[in-house]
């Protein structure tokens, strides 16, 4: 298909760059703090989205904003304001300003202690400056595949959609920083969903959202997204025959669109340092992950090699600085199964004495960065798919997270997939619908028997991961091979 | 008439002076100036303001319609450019958008206007307060304060404003790990009081969970869901369980109460009541929301939240919900049981004082699975033993409020969201507590 090319700066607001706005204002901006800082996050938005073939209205969203942050007295304040005037800019630093002496006295930190950040440089998305398509193109690509999609009466509903959205995000520094990213994302998707004899099934093309790359459109030609839609529907359609998951304990071959939910919430959060200090403990927990658990702790067997890997060009959250400045490095989180390095961003690094990573991010304008997950990979091993099918026995292999629930302190989980696949002596037998697994991340990851090769691996991730007070949802990437998992808790539904 | 009001009413009139022949707008405000103050170990981990201002404005020729979502600064003379620049964009993609059949809104003039002052404390002196009661327990916390407001308006001359100024404190204690109370105070008019009467129960709670853990067994108990664990579970049905369009799509975790193939005790209600909740009484379209929307009586479904476009695409009709068909101030029917003899109903069995991080492991049969979190106990002959170390349930609803419901409380709290992702919600839930036969837990 070909496609109409449209020039990048085909905006909906003649305006001057938000970055040249606020590079002329900071200067100016005054405030009785030993620090200020300002960051800007301009971003822009497109919806398209055809469901059971009918054109859904195109949505757009241009989000513009800043945040100033002031240190004073060994205290810490911040404002956030989207009235970008040089005017509406020093309001909010003087509310900053107001907020860091009137805490000064009852600060959990004293940020007199911290060195104050002045990073330089940049970073760019994958072809952010080149042509995207035209929202024809976009609505012919989604109406083909929803036209595919929708191939049987038995399919209910269904939906092709994509969200396209570009940023720019610039932060500035009373001691000279000056950086600015520039960010371009593609995150498309397909789901279908059966019904028949009193029972629905869902599949989806990796889960919503669950495709999501920076860069362009060649991200679609990389997962084979264009013919995807009859795919899904006829996979949900052999769900619905399909009996439900067998109970049982068996080894379990998890494909890379569940490793990622695996990751995410049974490595990812609880190396989270703030967590580990308490931070999240009144809303998204604590962690069974203590401090002196690193550099010593077994988190998993030999095989577990897990990296913060903000290098990765077309991963999610990849990006050169972090929002507080620090500048991004690959690093282990653990290796060969031992635990060493935890998420925590230069702020928990001073409070907990240890080195962590650059993972200090805020979902937007108007909120403060906290430790986040960015890009958190599971590095390949040297087993390639039919190997891994041809070593089990007994077990099940699981594709498309449908379902994910752990506990606060991130330990006893609970996950279902939309997919299974019963594997006996070696070989695929057969799709099994609502398969589930529960475990204890503490054990779990020492039961990982054998690691998928560079050809199992996909790099996926999504825009949803919440925490927070207030909350945020932000962008995560995860990199991850199909992995074998030993002795499992496995069981289906009622249906 | 507060100054963001005037604001939206500046922009209303912006746009239609802008208006071309044979076009239709709507377009509503999203706004707030929100304090928010983190605690943690008795400190203040992160203070700070946020003021947001969003215009969603969605333009409509003939069936053709698109939508463009922007912030502004609330300065009218400085948005006007970008507001006009976001009705030129607008009016570019029309050209080329398809006809929708889809496409529903309000026509009927109905404008309303409802402002909830009051006098919110200071949040410096707010904060102390809550330090100075915390000096010798482990204090972690958010508390959130401010105004609130939500417009719309559209080119027939409908205009809605709700305006609401509130707080809402909640706070953990901590006795040790993951050994917790939880505790929350929302309003309009902070009392100095009030919080101390909520800070003493929090304590004496506290006390409890420094007794010995006790970690159960994997089996069926009973248990006593008070009204906090059960928002939890009614938040699982409010994920698109009363949805018209997952309904009518076999996608919600009830389209079996739909089918008549399952059902609830018969004591089992639930309603949407806007009118005695804190969201505002009109939506994205600009239809006029009824103050009460029954979805279950009598344990069995009975109602469905239905936006103008699922009703377009169905044949059904409208009862104002939003797109999203999710319940903002959902309702659920008080029992009989005091709360007073909760424990004494409950016997032997699990106090379960929250529930944590539920999804459906079933969603056709409306199965849930989910953690127990903060102070939850083992009773014993309708006493407090100890406190229970985490355990996961895997249940399904149609059996933990259909034969295994033993009493719902007579009392009922009205929990008000303290939901914050891009913006305070206005949502809020009154929910009774209840007592059960039986519920499975199996990790």
């Amino acid at each position: 298909m070909s496609r109409t090319r449209l020039a990048r700066d085909n905006r909906p607001f003649s305006i001057r760059a938000m970055t040249d706005l606020s590079r002329t204002d900071f200067p100016h901006l005054r405030a009785d703090a030993d620090f200020w800082s300002l960051r800007v996050v301009d971003e822009a938005a497109h919806n398209f989205a055809v469901r059971k073939n009918v054109p859904q209205p195109a949505a757009a969203l241009r989000d513009r904003g800043a945040m100033l942050t002031a240190w004073a007295y060994g205290g810490c304040g911040y404002a956030a304001t989207s009235d970008l005037s040089r005017a509406g800019l020093q309001a909010a630093l003087d509310r900053a300003a107001h907020w860091a002496q009137a805490s000064a006295c009852a600060s959990l930190i004293d940020f007199r202690t911290l060195p104050q950040p002045a990073p330089r440089g940049d970073y760019a998305s994958p072809d952010v400056d080149a042509a995207s398509w035209s929202r024809r193109d976009w609505y012919e690509l989604l109406a083909q595949e929803s036209r595919e999609t929708g191939c049987d009466d038995r399919i209910v509903d269904w939906e092709a959609s994509v969200e396209t959205r570009t940023a720019t995000h610039t932060y500035l520094t009373s001691a000279g920083g000056d950086v600015t990213q520039r960010y371009r994302f593609v995150m498309p998707s397909i789901s279908a969903t059966a019904h028949a004899a009193g029972d629905t099934q869902t599949r989806s093309l990796n889960g919503y959202r669950g495709l999501a790359q920076q860069g362009g459109e060649d991200m679609l030609t990389r997962f084979g997204f264009a013919g995807s839609g009859r795919r899904i529907a006829e996979e949900a359609l052999r769900l619905l025959g399909a009996p439900n998951c067998p109970t049982g304990v068996m080894d379990v071959l998890l494909m890379p669109d569940q490793m990622v939910l695996q990751i995410h919430e049974s490595i990812g959060h609880p190396l989270e340092l703030d967590r580990i200090l308490g931070d999240e403990r009144n809303f998204a927990g604590t962690s069974f992950v203590t401090l002196d658990m690193f550099g010593n702790y077994r988190y998993g067997s030999d095989l577990l090699n897990i990296t913060f890997d903000p290098t990765l060009p077309e991963e999610l959250a990849s990006y050169a600085f972090d929002d507080d400045g620090m500048r991004a490095e690959k690093q282990y989180l653990i290796r060969n199964g031992i635990l060493r390095r935890p998420l925590g961003g230069a702020l928990s690094q001073a409070r907990a004495g240890m080195r962590g990573v650059a993972n200090a991010r805020a979902d937007n304008w108007n909120r403060p960065p906290i430790d986040r997950m960015a890009n958190l990979n599971l590095e390949p091993g040297e087993n390639s798919i039919a190997e891994m099918i041809a070593g089990i026995e007994h077990g099940l292999l699981m594709r498309t997270n449908s379902s994910w629930s752990i506990d606060d302190s991130r330990n006893k989980f609970q996950f279902g997939c939309e997919w299974g696949e019963l594997i006996e002596n070696g070989e695929v037998r057969g799709v099994v619908k609502n398969p589930n697994y529960r475990g204890v991340s503490a054990s779990f990851w020492r039961n990982l028997k054998a690691v998928g090769d560079k050809s199992t691996v996909q790099v996926l991730g999504t825009p949803y991961c919440g925490k927070g007070e207030p909350s945020q949802v932000i962008r995560v990437g995860h990199a991850s091979p199909a992995c074998v998992f030993t002795g499992v808790d496995v069981f289906g539904g009622d249906s | 008439m507060s100054i963001m009001e005037t604001y939206f009413e500046d922009v209303a009139a912006l746009l239609d002076r802008s208006l071309a022949a044979g076009e239709v707008y709507l377009v509503k405000l999203d706004a707030e100036r929100s304090d928010f103050v983190r605690l943690n170990r008795g400190k203040i981990r992160q203070p700070g303001s946020v003021t947001q201002c969003y215009l969603g404005l969605r333009l409509i020729r003939g069936q053709r319609h698109a939508e463009q979502a922007l912030s502004v600064s609330g300065d009218f003379a400085r948005d006007r450019e970008d507001i006009l620049a976001g009705l030129g964009t607008l009016r570019t993609v029309l050209d080329d958008a398809p006809d929708d059949p889809h496409l529903a809104y309000a026509t009927d003039v109905r404008s309303s206007r409802d402002v909830r002052s009051s006098s919110l404390a200071a949040s410096e002196e707010v904060i102390t307060t809550v330090l100075d009661a915390a000096r010798d327990v482990d204090l972690v916390g958010i508390y959130a304060s401010g105004p609130v407001y939500r417009g719309f308006a559209n080119s027939l001359g409908q205009r809605n404003w709700h305006e609401v100024s509130s707080f809402n404190l909640q706070w953990s204690l901590y006795q040790r790990t993951d050994k917790a109370v939880k505790t929350s105070y929302g309003g309009f008019d902070w009392s100095a009081e009030s919080f101390s009467a909520r800070m003493d129960e929090a304590r004496s709670r506290l006390a409890l969970l420094a007794l010995p853990a006790r970690t159960l067994e994997p089996g069926r108990y009973r248990a006593y869901l008070t009204p906090p664990a059960m928002e939890e579970l009614a938040g699982m049905l409010c994920w698109g369980g009363f949805s018209g369009r997952a309904l009518s799509t076999r996608q919600s975790c009830l389209f079996r109460m739909q089918d008549g193939t399952e059902s609830l005790n018969a004591s089992i209600s639930f309603s949407e009541n806007v009118a005695e909740g804190i969201a505002p009484a009109f939506q994205d379209e600009g239809y006029a929301r009824p103050g009460q929307v029954p979805l279950i009586a009598g344990g069995g479904l009975v109602g469905s939240l239905v936006s103008p476009r699922t009703a377009r695409e169905f044949d059904l009709s409208t009862n104002g919900a939003n797109a999203s068909e999710t319940p903002e101030a959902l309702d659920m029917g008080a029992g009989e049981l005091a709360v007073a003899d909760a424990l004494a109903a409950l016997d032997t069995g699990i106090l379960v004082g929250n529930l944590w991080y539920l999804n459906f492991s079933d969603r056709s049969a409306c199965r849930v699975t989910g953690m127990t979190r903060f102070a939850s106990f083992w009773v014993e002959k309708g006493a407090i033993v100890a406190p229970v170390n985490v355990m996961r349930f895997d249940d399904s609803v149609y059996r933990l409020l259909g034969e295994n419901l033993v009493a719902l409380t007579a009392e009922r709290e009205l929990i008000v969201s303290s939901d914050s992702y891009r913006e305070r919600s206005v949502g809020s839930m009154r929910l009774p507590g209840a007592v059960l036969r039986e519920m499975a837990f199996t990790l």
